[in-house]
């Protein structure tokens, strides 16, 4: 009961907090809203015992890629955004969209049927410990598409330098 | 013990807000945030269903997914101000020279 409880509010405060990014008008307002939300979205990981995802959630994302966000959003004109409409002349094209897909998707939730239950089981994984767990996985079975993330890795760091690089001299 | 059918409603509501951002939001850097959005959800579906079916594999998929994310705001931001130098405008709007 109390478990639930907790669920409700973390899935409430998601729902919502994920609106309010969505459709706030000043840019700033929706980063600090997002940060807020990805706490959030930790706290439902650790309620799923997976702690090693929480805490790659508030150091990657909201440590990482919301300030990378912020740097972006300070660069513009702020009070050029509180001026003009906040969505494009196709939005109500988007909404209908959107909730096409979530009454399709939800519609399609009564056919599912989980699979038979793996080796790992919450008491092997108290025992081991989590992130031990997931590193032997990582580097034993999952070890080529591991190389294959760094390598995108790589090219991402590679494909913003140039980017963002003011002119290639010739 | 929370039902899994809870975090799959929770997840598809999140995404289809992502998607609603994604299509119908004016600032390019908003709809980049609902791209985030978008993939986070899918990482709560990935992680509930790792933890009923008790396998670690939806984790460690939820671990590259987190990788591709950051890479992909890396890219996406320096195309934003990329977009900055040359056109001096954020909205989506008023970028149409590949318009035919």
């Amino acid at each position: 009961m109390i478990q639930q409880l907790f669920f409700l509010y973390f899935a409430f405060a998601i729902v919502g907090i994920s609106l309010l990014v969505v459709t706030r008008r000043n840019p700033v307002h929706s980063v600090l809203w997002m940060l807020l939300l990805f706490f959030h979205i930790a706290s439902l990981y650790l309620f799923l015992n997976s702690e090693f995802m929480a805490a790659i959630q508030v150091i990657v994302y909201a440590g990482g890629i919301l300030v990378l966000f912020l740097f972006v959003v300070l660069l513009m004109n702020i009070r050029e955004e509180l001026r003009i409409s906040k969505f494009i002349g196709a939005a109500p094209t988007g909404f209908t969209f959107a909730v096409a897909i979530l009454v399709l998707v939800l519609m399609s939730i009564r056919s599912f049927v989980a699979a038979p239950p793996g080796i790992y089981s919450i008491a092997l994984i108290k025992q081991e410990t989590h992130t031990k767990v997931l590193g032997k996985l990582l580097y034993t079975e999952f070890l080529y598409p591991f190389e294959v993330a760094s390598l995108i890795l790589l090219v991402a760091i590679i494909g913003a330098i140039v980017l963002a690089k003011r002119r290639l001299k010739p | 013990m929370v039902p899994l059918h809870w975090y799959m409603v929770l997840s598809m509501t999140v995404f289809s807000i992502g998607v609603f951002g994604f299509l119908s939001r004016k600032n390019i850097i908003i709809i980049f945030m609902s791209i985030e959005l978008m993939l986070n959800a899918v990482n709560i579906n990935l992680i509930a269903l790792s933890h009923y079916i008790q396998d670690m594999r939806g984790q460690i998929l939820a671990f590259f997914v987190i990788a591709v994310a950051a890479a992909e705001a890396a890219i996406g931001l320096a195309i934003v101000i990329a977009l900055f130098r040359n056109k001096a405008t954020a909205h989506v709007d008023e970028v149409k020279e590949m318009r035919g």
